[in-house]
C-alpha cells in the first residue's frame, strides 16, 4: 500500500493558538484514487488540505505529495499539485478562456491558447469562454475552477468541497467532472461535509473528527462497521430533487 | 528562479492591468476628488489666498498631484485584498510560481495606474491655465519624485490589503493621507499658520515634496528642499516595503 501511495500523512498536527484542530492525523491515498475526507465543519478538513498544498506549516508530523515532502520540498510539491479551494479561485473580470491561459502562462507551458480551447470544450464551456467570469452561475464557475486545475495536468489535485452552495444540477456537473478526472488516473482528495458525495464518487472514505481519523475504509467497510442491514419494504417516493431534476431537465431540454 | 519571478511577474502584471482597463471607473472615482478639490481652489478660494506667485493653479498643482496618489493607491489596497479574500491568492501560492511575484504584479500594477490618473489631473490643470516652462531633465525630476512618492505609499497600501477583515479596513487608511496635503504648503503658505500647526506643516513630508516639485517646474532653485523630499521618500518606501514583505512573509507561511 505505502508503495502505490501518492499521498501519505503521519502524526500530523496543528494548533490555531490554543485551538487544537489536528491531534494526529495519519492517511494514505493510493495513485489514481479518489479519496474522500469527510467532516463535519471545522472539523479540519481545510487546515489538512492547505498543510498538503504547502500554505500552512504543521506543527508536527509529516506530510508527503507525490513523494516529496510538503515541509523541505515545497517547490517540487506546487509542481505535482492543483487545488481547488473552497471558494472558487477564479478572476471575475478576466473571461473564461484567459482565465485558462493565466494558470498555463504561470506553469510556464507552451501553446497556453490550445490549452484553454481544449479545457473549455472538456468542460462544456467553449460558448461561454469569451464571456466574462462574473456572468457565470455557480457551477459554470466550478467547473472553470476544476478546469483551471487541471491544467498542465497534475497528476495530485485536492477538491476542498467542491460543491458547497451548488445547485443540483451544478453538482451533478461537478461530480461527472471528478469522476473522469479519476478516469484518467489522477488522484483525487476531496473534503466533502456531504454523505452522498462522497458515497457517490470515493474510493475510499476518511471520517476526520476532533482532529483524528476515525474511520478509513471503502465504502463497503464502512457500512460493516454500522449495525447489520435490516430488510425493511418501502415504497420509493420520489425525492424533491428527483422531482426538481425532472422538471428543470424537461424544461431545459424544451427551450433548446 | 529570478527568469521564472520576471516571467510570473509580467504574466500577473498583464493580469492586474486588465482590471484597470476593464473597469476604467476606477481612474475615474480617482481623479475625481483630485480634480473637484482643484476646481473648487482655484474658482472658489484662490482668489483670496495669497500665495506670492502670479498663478494659483501653479502653486496648487503639487499637492493636487499628491492627492490624486493617496487616494489612487487605495484602490492597490482595495485589489489586493480582494485576492486575498477570493482564494485567487491561495491558487496562486500553491502553484510553482516564484511567490514574491503575485505582490509585485499589484505594486507594479498601482505605479502604472497612478501614473494614469496623474496625467489625466495634469490635463485638467493645463486646461485650468497651468503653465510651465520648464525643461526636460526638470521635468524627469518631477516624474522620478511622483514614481517614488507612489512606489512609497503602494509599499504602504500593500500591508492593509493583506491584513484587513473587510473592504473598508482595506481602503480606510488612504483617508489621512488624502487630507496631510491640507496641513502643508500645498494650499496655502505656511507662514501665516500658528506655531504647532506651522512646525508641523513645516516638517512633514508632504511640504518638502510639494516644495520640491513646484520648484522644479516652476524653474526655481530647489535648494534643500529635494533633498528632504527624496529622503522621506526613500524613508516610507523602505520601512513600508519591509513591514510589507514581513506581513507577505507571515501570511504565506
Amino acid at each position: 500500500m505505502t508503495t502505490q501511495s501518492v499521498i501519505h500523512v503521519q502524526g500530523l498536527e496543528k494548533s490555531y493558538k490554543t485551538l487544537k484542530v489536528l491531534r494526529g492525523v495519519d492517511f494514505d491515498v493510493a495513485r489514481g484514487s479518489i479519496f474522500a475526507l469527510l467532516g463535519s465543519n471545522g472539523a479540519g478538513k481545510t487546515t489538512v488540505v492547505k498543510i498538503l498544498s504547502t500554505l500552512l506549516k504543521a506543527d508536527a508530523g509529516t506530510a508527503g505529495v507525490n513523494g516529496f515532502d510538503v515541509a523541505t520540498q515545497a517547490a517540487n510539491v506546487r509542481e505535482s499539485i492543483s487545488l481547488t479551494g473552497q471558494f472558487a479561485a477564479v478572476d471575475e473580470i478576466l473571461s473564461g478562456w484567459e482565465n485558462l491561459v493565466l494558470v498555463a502562462r504561470l506553469r510556464h507551458l507552451k501553446g497556453p491558447g490550445k490549452i484553454a480551447d481544449d479545457l473549455l470544450a472538456r468542460f462544456s464551456l467553449t460558448e461561454a469562454g469569451a464571456r466574462r467570469v462574473s456572468t457565470y452561475s455557480g457551477g459554470m464557475r466550478r467547473r472553470l475552477d476544476i478546469a483551471m486545475s487541471l491544467v498542465g495536468n497534475p497528476p495530485v489535485i485536492f477538491l476542498d468541497e467542491p460543491t458547497t452552495g451548488l445547485d443540483p444540477e451544478g453538482r451533478l456537473e461537478v461530480w461527472q467532472a471528478v469522476r473522469e478526472l479519476a478516469g484518467k488516473g489522477t488522484t483525487v482528495l476531496l473534503t466533502t461535509q456531504y454523505l452522498d458525495e462522497a458515497e457517490q464518487l470515493a474510493d475510499r472514505i476518511a471520517i476526520l473528527h476532533e482532529g483524528r481519523i476515525i474511520v478509513n475504509g471503502t465504502l463497503a467497510e464502512l457500512k460493516q462497521m454500522l449495525p447489520p442491514a435490516k430488510l425493511e419494504y418501502v415504497e420509493k417516493q420520489p425525492t424533491l430533487e428527483d422531482v426538481f431534476l425532472a422538471l428543470v431537465g424537461a424544461a431545459g431540454k424544451e427551450q433548446r | 528562479m529570478t527568469k521564472n519571478f520576471l516571467v510570473d511577474t509580467a504574466v500577473l502584471l498583464g493580469r492586474s492591468l486588465s482590471h484597470i482597463t476593464r473597469s476604467l471607473d476606477t481612474i475615474l472615482t480617482t481623479v475625481i476628488t483630485p480634480i473637484a478639490m482643484m476646481l473648487m481652489f482655484v474658482y472658489v478660494f484662490g482668489g483670496a489666498i495669497q500665495t506670492g506667485s502670479d498663478s494659483y493653479v501653479n502653486y496648487l498643482l503639487p499637492g493636487i498631484l499628491l492627492i490624486t496618489v493617496a487616494s489612487g493607491i487605495s484602490y492597490t489596497a482595495f485589489r489586493l485584498f480582494l485576492d486575498m479574500k477570493s482564494g485567487i491568492f491561495e491558487r496562486f501560492q500553491s502553484m510553482p510560481i516564484a511567490r514574491s511575484s503575485v505582490l509585485w504584479a499589484h505594486v507594479l500594477t498601482s505605479l502604472v495606474a497612478n501614473l494614469i490618473s496623474l496625467v489625466v489631473v495634469v490635463l485638467v490643470a493645463l486646461l485650468m491655465g497651468f503653465r510651465s516652462g520648464a525643461g526636460v531633465s526638470a521635468w524627469l525630476a518631477v516624474v522620478g519624485i511622483l514614481i517614488l512618492f507612489t512606489l512609497a505609499l503602494t509599499w504602504l497600501a500593500v500591508i492593509p490589503g493583506l491584513t484587513a477583515k473587510s473592504v473598508d479596513g482595506a481602503s480606510a487608511f488612504s483617508y489621512p493621507l488624502i487630507f496631510l496635503p491640507f496641513l502643508s504648503s500645498a494650499f496655502v503658505p505656511t507662514d501665516t499658520m500658528p506655531g504647532p500647526v506651522r512646525a508641523f506643516a513645516e516638517n512633514q513630508p508632504v511640504t518638502s515634496i510639494v516644495n520640491a516639485l513646484r520648484a522644479l517646474y516652476t524653474e526655481q532653485p530647489v535648494g534643500t528642499d529635494i533633498w528632504i523630499a527624496l529622503a522621506w521618500c526613500v524613508g516610507i518606501l523602505v520601512v513600508a516595503y519591509v513591514f510589507a514583505t514581513i506581513t507577505y512573509r507571515r501570511k504565506i507561511s
